[in-house]
């Protein structure tokens, strides 16, 4: 065998040790509540726990929400940057890219400075107004990812002859959006909805800050108290983040199999 | 009005949306406490807030900060180097090359507070690997003044995403590696060593150097994993300034500005960097 060969495989090995002796750690220390022997009681325990039923479904609404108002915006402005201001697309791609740089807490807290109670806009006056925070803050951070994918899943399309085409046909805006559009770039707009997800459900540092009760926190709140759960929540949370970039991936594979346009 | 301006105009309306999103829940609130350092809390200018990130204990807690980052982003861009390169020029199997990069899919997203639970219950005090130590090899991790809650701690579990991040972002670039360049320094009698130090690296480096840089800022700025780990007692910058927001630790409301200001600074830098170096790296890869 090549000497490069063997060297690779070294380096293949080192990676598999650190990556998965930490999960199976994990796994092995959320089965140990019994004493003496392997039960699934941490699972058990954390699925009987109804704050863990409530923040999960808490997370998971605010993750529609913002999957939903996110593609509500970022398609219909990759759309427009296509079609009408192609000028534009540097100074808005800088932009979609300023969550990675500007880190989720320094974000936060200039909502806290912006929007509190006794601000000219206070969202956090009220639950619903910071839930509403909320979830514009997560549209913030997955920002980079929709719009990437989004605008990935649009170069493929002929944005400009499929609206002439509508138009033609008599199509108002919304038909030209809703039924040409979005189907079109479906493929863009579901790994945008899964990588967000993932973003939403395990988010602590935007929930914790404007006090919702959302997973992260609550996952936080677990892992100060309590012994074995936390791992059994870690297993859960890999198996959700696990999930979603299975679906992630299926989607773009699907999407290259469809045959491209001309 | 004429049609040309009113065609521009409505051009310019379709953004609007995005526009006053951005504005309103991206640069505004960041432009506030980027100002909001610049003054003092009854509202004249004052270099005050910026000269106080210069004492002892706010130096501290940047500098671990940096070393963390540091640390986690050279260990995981190393490491992850190593792993692209066996993937893309080890001959290693096709399987182990997919599965490599689909799992470095999840497990860069796989942060925040459950990445912290992973490593306590593998590194912790009765964590799997500590106890077959002891069990198996009778040797005391803790003895050797290793503690998970620690700098060594935190930067091992942050490796965790970042060397994921290095081989999503490398592979393209080794993928992008001619094999003419190979074969021609092979043909002018150039060993393995020299084809990597005069050829293979310098073409490499501009994204060796990117995407450490992106490492560094992408631990710079995590909060979640440091916080579930050490709860308080590492005192990095963004636990400082989460507990600053939480309950004005520092007594001074525009000091915290100053302290976020610090943060952008920094990730900024390191942003612009990468994105410099990788305008460099770019001219190879066409």
């Amino acid at each position: 065998m090549k000497t490069s060969k063997i060297l690779a495989w070294i380096a293949i090995a080192i990676g598999a040790i650190y990556f998965f002796v930490p999960l199976i750690g994990t796994f092995e220390f959320s089965l140990r509540m019994r004493r003496g022997e392997y039960s699934f009681d941490a699972y058990q325990s954390v699925f009987s726990d109804i704050q863990f039923q409530q923040t999960f479904g808490f997370s998971m609404l605010m993750a529609l929400f913002t999957i939903i108002f996110g593609m509500l915006l970022v398609v219909p402005t990759a759309y427009w940057v296509r079609l009408r201001l192609p000028q534009v697309r540097p100074v808005i791609e800088f932009i979609t890219l300023l969550p990675l740089v500007i880190p989720a807490i320094v974000i936060v807290f200039g909502y806290l400075r912006l929007y509190n109670s006794s601000s000219w806009l206070p969202f956090t006056g009220s639950v619903g107004g910071t839930n509403t925070l909320l979830v514009l803050s997560y549209m913030t951070l997955s920002l980079p990812y929709m719009y990437r994918a989004v605008d990935t899943a649009m170069r493929a399309i002929d944005v400009r002859t499929l609206t002439e085409a509508a138009e033609i046909l008599g199509a108002k805006w919304p038909t030209i959006m809703f039924r040409c559009i979005f189907p079109n770039v479906m493929s863009g707009v579901l790994s945008g909805a899964f990588i967000t997800f993932a973003i939403v459900m395990g988010e602590f540092t935007m929930a914790a800050l404007l006090n919702r009760p959302a997973f992260g926190p609550y996952l936080q709140l677990v892992g100060a108290n309590k012994a074995y759960e936390p791992s059994a929540l870690a297993i859960i949370a890999f198996a959700i983040t696990w999930l979603s970039m299975g679906l992630l991936q299926l989607v773009t594979r699907f999407s290259k199999l469809t045959p491209s346009r001309p | 009005m004429s049609l040309i301006d009113r065609r521009t105009v409505v051009d310019w309306l379709g953004i609007a949306p995005f526009m006053i999103f951005a504005l309103m829940f991206l640069i505004v609130p960041t432009l506030y406490l980027v100002t909001g350092a610049f003054f003092t809390p009854d509202g004249s200018f004052t270099f005050k807030n910026i000269a106080d990130l210069f004492t002892p204990s706010i130096m501290s807690a940047y500098w671990i900060s940096i070393k963390v980052s540091v640390a986690s982003a050279l260990g995981g861009a190393l490491i992850g180097f190593f792993l692209a390169w066996a993937i893309v020029l080890g001959g290693v199997p096709a399987w182990v090359r997919s599965g490599l990069l689909t799992f470095s899919g999840v497990a860069s997203n796989f942060a925040g507070v459950p990445l912290a639970f992973a490593f306590l219950a593998t590194l912790g005090r009765t964590g799997l690997v500590t106890v077959l130590l002891r069990d198996w090899i009778g040797f005391n991790l803790y003895s050797t003044g290793f503690n998970i809650l620690s700098f060594f701690g935190l930067t091992i579990t942050y490796m965790f995403f970042q060397i994921p991040l290095m081989v999503l972002i490398l592979t393209p670039a080794l993928d992008g590696m001619k094999k003419e360049w190979r074969e021609a320094s092979e043909i002018l009698g150039a060993s393995t060593w020299q084809y990597w130090r005069m050829v293979a690296l310098p073409i490499l480096w501009p994204s060796l150097m990117g995407t450490t840089l992106l490492l560094f800022a992408n631990a710079f700025g995590a909060i979640a994993t440091a916080y579930a780990l050490t709860g308080s007692s590492l005192n990095i910058v963004p636990i400082l300034l989460y507990a600053q927001i939480r309950g004005d630790v520092l007594h001074n409301p525009n000091l915290g500005y100053a302290l976020a200001l610090g943060m952008i600074v920094i990730t900024g830098v390191s942003n612009i960097l990468y994105i410099l170096l990788r305008m460099r790296a770019e001219r190879w890869q066409k």
